[in-house]
C-alpha cells in the first residue's frame, strides 16, 4: 500500500460533502492522512515504551524486587477499570475544550513522565504509581487521539486512517517486547537499561506529538498549523454538548450491539490458557502469544480498515466477530497442536483488526464534529467494560463446565449475538457520500 | 516553527534520550561483566567436592563468579566453601542423587523449563513451565517433581493473577495441574472460580500438601492432596506454601500477619497436624516470602533479601518451637533443601 506523506485533507472534505467515492480513483494510490501517520509512529513510540517494562515487569518484580507477583496481578484489574472512567472524561474534555490534541498530550506526557520515575523510585510502591500513572496516561490520550484521527481523514477513508494507525501501533506492541528481553539477553540484570530506552522512546513520542502533529479541531476548522487563538476566532458559536449525541439515534444501537458482542469476549488470556493445557508446542510457545496475536492484528489491520471503508463499518465490525468465534472453536477442537495454535492466533488477530479501528470510525462516523471525543470513548469504554463483565463471567463458567465446555457455550452464543447484531445496525448507512 | 526545524528538534531530542539510555546501557554492561568475571565474594571449593552425604543444596547468589548456580554444603559446616555445579537456576529442590532446576531462559522470547540433573551436571529430563518459576519440591524418593510458576499476564493476555502447579513423574505419568482437580472444602465439592494452588509438599508418592487460595477474599486453605484418586480436601485455613517436617508431624508455613494482598506481611508459623494446634514464629519479624525448609525436627530454614543489595539473599534459621530469635544460616544462599 501506499502511504502519502503530504495528502492532509481539504476542510470541505473533512466535512463529508461528496467528495468522489473512493472506489472511482486508481487503485494504489489512496493516500492516509501524514497526521494519521504521525499519530501512528506516535503510539507506536509509545508502545514500544509501555510494552517494553510491561513485559519484563514480572520478572522485575520478582527477581530484583524480590516480591512475589501476587501483589501486581492483584492490582491490575483495578487499573484496568480506572482506564476505562478515565477514558470517557477524556473524550469529553477534549470535546469541551475542543483541543484533542492537547488532551492526548497530557496523557501521553504523563506516560512519559511515569518512565522516568521507574528510573529514579525503587521498590513497589513506586512501581504502583508508575503503573497507575500510566493506565491513567492511556485513559486520557485514547478517544482525543482518536478524535484527531478523524478530524485528519475523510470520512470515507476512516476505516482505512484507523487501520494505518493500529498497524503502527501494534507494530510498537510487537517490537517493544522483544526490545525489552534483547536488552536484558546482553546485560542480565539491564532493567535499568530497559526502563531508560522505554523513557527515551515514550519522549520522543510526546515531543513528535507536541511539535509536528497539527492541533487540528473539530469546530474551528483550522486545520494545519493554526494557532490556538486563530482558531478560536474563526470557530463558530460553540455548539452545547449534548450527551444525546451518543445516547440516541444510531448511535444507541451501536453501543448496545458492541455491548452484546463484548459480553462474549472473553479475553484472549482465557483463549491462551486453552490452547496451552494442550501441552506441547503451545506450552513452549506461551510467552510468545500475544505476539503472535500483535502480528496478526498489524498485518490485517490496513485492509480490514479499508474493507469497511467500501463494504460498510457495521458489517466488517459485526462479521469480524466471526473470526472471534472462529478462533474459539479452534481453540476448543481437538485439532493438531501446532496447526490449531497458529490458526488460533491469526483468528484473533483477525478479530481486533476487524472491530478495533473500525468501531472508532464507526462510532466517528455517527457523531458530530463536536461530539467526536465522547462518542468514540464511549463506545471504546462500553467494550473494554463488557469484555471486564464477560472474563468474571467466563471466570465462572470455566469452572462450572470446564475448559472446552465453556468456551464452546460462548461460541454458541455469539454465534446467535452475530446475526442479532447484524439486524440491530442494519439500518445504519454506510459512510455518507458512498453509493 | 518550519516542518524542518520541528523535525530537526525532534531529532535533536531523539538523539539526547536515546544518547542517555545508550550510556546507560553500557554502563549497565560495563558493571555486568565487572560483576562476573569478578571472583566470588564467597569461598568456592572445586566442583569435584559435591557435598555428599547431608548436605544443604541451595542457590548461590554470593556476587561475582558462579552466581546463581546450583551449590551444596555439608550439613555439617553450612557456611564453610560451597561447592558449585555449573548451572544456574531461580529455584531448587534436591534429592539424593537429583536436584530439580527451575529457571527463566534469557531470549529474545524468555522461556520457562523444569530441568531434572544428577548431582554432577547431566541432564535427565526438562519440561517447559508456564511463567516465572516459584516454588519446587521432589518426593523423598525422587519419583514426582512439584511446580509451582507465576501465569503472568500482559496487557493483550491479562488474565490477572495465577499460579500453576503441576506434578511430574520422571516414569512419564502425568499427574497435571492441580487446578484440574476436584476440590473439598467442609465434606462438600466446590470449584471456587478464582482458585489458584501453590507450594506443595510431599508426604510420600500419592499423597502431598499444597495452598489452595481464593485471590478475591484471600482465603488460604491447607489441602491434603492425593494423585490417584484427584482429590484435594481442605484441612486448615490460613496456611500458606505448606512445608512437611522430616517427622511428617508438623507443618511449617507462612501466614498473613497484617495486612493483605499487596501490603501483605508474612511470618513464619508452624502446624501440629494431629491436634490442629498453630504457633506463630513471631520471633521474626521481618516479612518472609519463601517455602520453609526443615533442616531437622527442631529448626527451619527460610531466604530472605539481603537489604541494599538487589538479587542478593541469605538463607535463615529458626527454632521451630519459637524459642529464640532467627540466625543466619547461609549467606548469599536462596531456595535451600536439605538433603539426609
Amino acid at each position: 500500500m501506499y502511504i502519502s506523506l503530504s495528502n492532509t485533507p481539504e476542510p470541505d472534505e473533512q466535512e463529508g460533502t461528496r467528495s468522489a467515492p473512493e472506489a472511482n480513483r486508481p487503485r494504489g494510490v489512496r493516500t492516509v492522512s501524514s497526521t494519521v501517520v504521525t499519530l501512528g509512529v506516535v503510539s507506536m513510540l509509545t508502545d514500544i515504551s509501555s510494552e517494553s517494562v510491561a513485559a519484563i515487569l514480572p520478572l522485575y518484580i520478582t527477581g530484583v524486587l524480590g516480591l512475589s507477583t501476587i501483589a501486581f496481578g492483584f492490582l491490575d484489574g483495578l487499573y484496568q477499570g480506572v482506564s476505562a472512567l478515565v477514558r470517557i472524561a477524556g473524550g469529553h474534555v477534549s470535546d469541551r475544550l475542543d483541543q484533542p490534541k492537547w488532551v492526548a498530550f497530557v496523557g501521553y506526557a504523563l506516560a512519559a513522565v511515569a518512565r522516568l520515575g521507574l528510573l529514579f523510585g525503587s521498590g513497589f510502591a513506586a512501581l504502583t504509581a508508575v503503573i497507575t500513572a500510566d493506565r491513567v496516561g492511556k485513559g486520557i490520550r485514547t478517544a482525543p487521539r482518536d478524535a484527531l484521527i478523524t478530524a485528519a481523514s475523510r470520512p470515507e477513508t476512516l476505516g482505512r486512517s484507523f487501520g494505518v494507525h493500529r498497524m503502527l501501533d501494534n507494530i510498537g506492541a510487537a517490537v517493544g517486547p522483544l526490545l525489552a528481553f534483547f536488552i536484558l539477553l546482553v546485560i542480565p540484570d539491564g532493567y535499568d537499561t530497559v526502563f531508560a530506552t522505554s523513557f527515551a522512546f515514550a519522549a520522543i513520542g510526546v515531543v513528535i506529538l507536541g511539535v509536528v502533529v497539527p492541533n487540528l479541531r473539530a469546530r474551528g476548522r483550522t486545520h494545519g498549523t493554526g494557532s490556538a487563538g486563530a482558531g478560536r476566532t474563526d470557530a463558530a458559536p460553540r455548539a452545547r454538548f449534548d450527551w444525546k449525541v451518543i445516547t440516541s439515534g444510531p448511535m444507541r444501537r451501536v453501543l448496545a450491539a458492541a455491548g452484546m458482542l463484548g459480553l462474549l469476549t472473553i479475553g484472549d488470556g482465557f483463549v491462551y490458557l486453552v490452547l496451552q493445557s494442550r501441552g506441547g508446542f503451545a506450552a513452549l510457545w506461551f510467552p510468545l502469544f500475544y505476539v503472535g496475536t500483535n502480528v496478526a492484528f498489524l498485518a490485517f489491520a490496513v485492509p480490514l480498515g479499508a474493507l469497511a471503508d467500501r463494504i460498510g463499518r457495521t458489517r466488517v465490525f459485526v462479521w469480524g466477530h466471526a473470526a472471534l468465534l472462529a478462533a474459539y472453536v479452534t481453540a476448543a477442537l481437538p485439532i493438531a497442536d501446532i496447526a490449531a495454535t497458529v490458526l488460533c492466533l491469526v483468528f484473533l488477530g483477525a478479530f481486533y483488526a476487524a472491530t478495533d479501528g473500525v468501531l472508532a470510525a464507526l462510532a466517528a462516523q455517527l457523531t458530530t464534529p463536536e461530539t467526536h471525543g465522547t462518542g468514540i470513548a464511549a463506545a471504546q469504554t462500553v467494550v473494554a467494560l463488557t469484555r471486564f463483565v464477560s472474563a468474571v463471567g467466563f471466570g465462572f463458567l470455566w469452572y462450572a463446565v470446564g475448559r472446552e465446555n465453556s468456551i464452546l457455550i460462548v461460541a454458541a452464543l455469539l454465534a446467535v449475538a452475530i446475526p442479532v447484531a447484524a439486524v440491530l445496525l442494519r439500518t445504519i448507512a454506510p459512510v455518507r457520500g458512498e453509493s | 516553527m518550519t516542518d524542518r526545524a520541528k523535525w530537526f528538534f525532534v531529532a535533536l531530542v531523539s538523539v539526547i534520550v536515546i544518547g542517555i539510555a545508550a550510556g546507560v546501557g553500557v554502563v549497565g554492561w560495563f558493571q555486568y561483566q565487572a560483576r562476573g568475571s569478578a571472583p566470588s565474594a564467597i569461598a568456592i571449593s572445586s566442583a569435584d567436592d559435591w557435598a555428599t552425604g547431608e548436605r544443604v543444596v541451595f542457590r548461590n547468589t554470593a556476587a561475582g563468579e558462579g552466581y546463581g548456580q546450583v551449590a551444596s554444603v555439608p550439613l555439617a559446616d553450612p557456611q564453610g566453601p560451597r561447592a558449585l555445579v555449573d548451572r544456574a537456576c531461580d529455584r531448587v529442590a534436591a534429592s539424593e542423587d537429583e536436584f530439580v532446576c527451575l529457571r527463566t531462559e534469557r531470549g529474545v522470547v524468555p522461556r520457562y523449563t523444569a530441568t531434572l540433573f544428577t548431582d554432577d551436571g547431566s541432564e535427565r529430563d526438562s519440561w517447559p513451565l508456564a511463567g516465572i518459576p516459584s516454588r519446587a519440591r521432589i518426593s523423598p524418593d525422587g519419583t514426582l517433581i512439584a511446580t509451582t510458576s507465576f501465569v503472568t499476564g500482559h496487557s493483550y493476555a491479562t488474565v490477572g493473577f495465577s499460579t500453576e502447579t503441576v506434578v511430574h513423574a520422571t516414569d512419564g505419568r502425568d499427574f497435571g495441574n492441580l487446578e484440574d482437580y476436584t476440590l473439598v472444602v467442609d465434606g462438600e465439592v466446590v470449584a471456587p472460580v478464582d482458585r489458584n494452588y501453590w507450594g506443595v509438599t510431599f508426604v510420600d508418592d500419592t499423597t502431598f500438601y499444597a495452598t489452595a487460595g481464593l485471590t478475591t477474599t484471600g482465603t488460604t486453605y491447607l489441602v491434603r492432596g492425593d494423585l490417584e484418586t484427584r482429590t484435594l480436601t481442605a484441612i486448615a485455613t490460613g496456611v500458606e506454601c505448606p512445608s512437611l517436617s522430616p517427622d511428617g508431624a508438623r507443618i511449617a508455613f507462612k501466614r498473613v500477619t497484617s495486612g493483605s494482598g499487596p501490603t501483605a506481611h508474612w511470618t513464619p508459623a508452624v502446624m501440629d497436624l494431629a491436634s490442629g494446634e498453630v504457633r506463630v514464629l513471631n520471633r521474626e519479624t521481618r516479612n518472609v516470602d519463601d517455602q520453609i525448609a526443615w533442616l531437622d525436627d527442631d529448626t527451619i530454614l527460610y531466604g530472605l533479601p539481603r537489604d541494599g543489595v538487589a538479587g542478593d539473599t541469605d538463607v535463615w534459621s529458626l527454632p521451630a518451637d519459637g524459642s529464640d530469635e532467627p540466625a543466619l544460616f547461609i549467606p548469599h544462599a536462596w531456595s535451600p533443601a536439605v538433603v539426609r
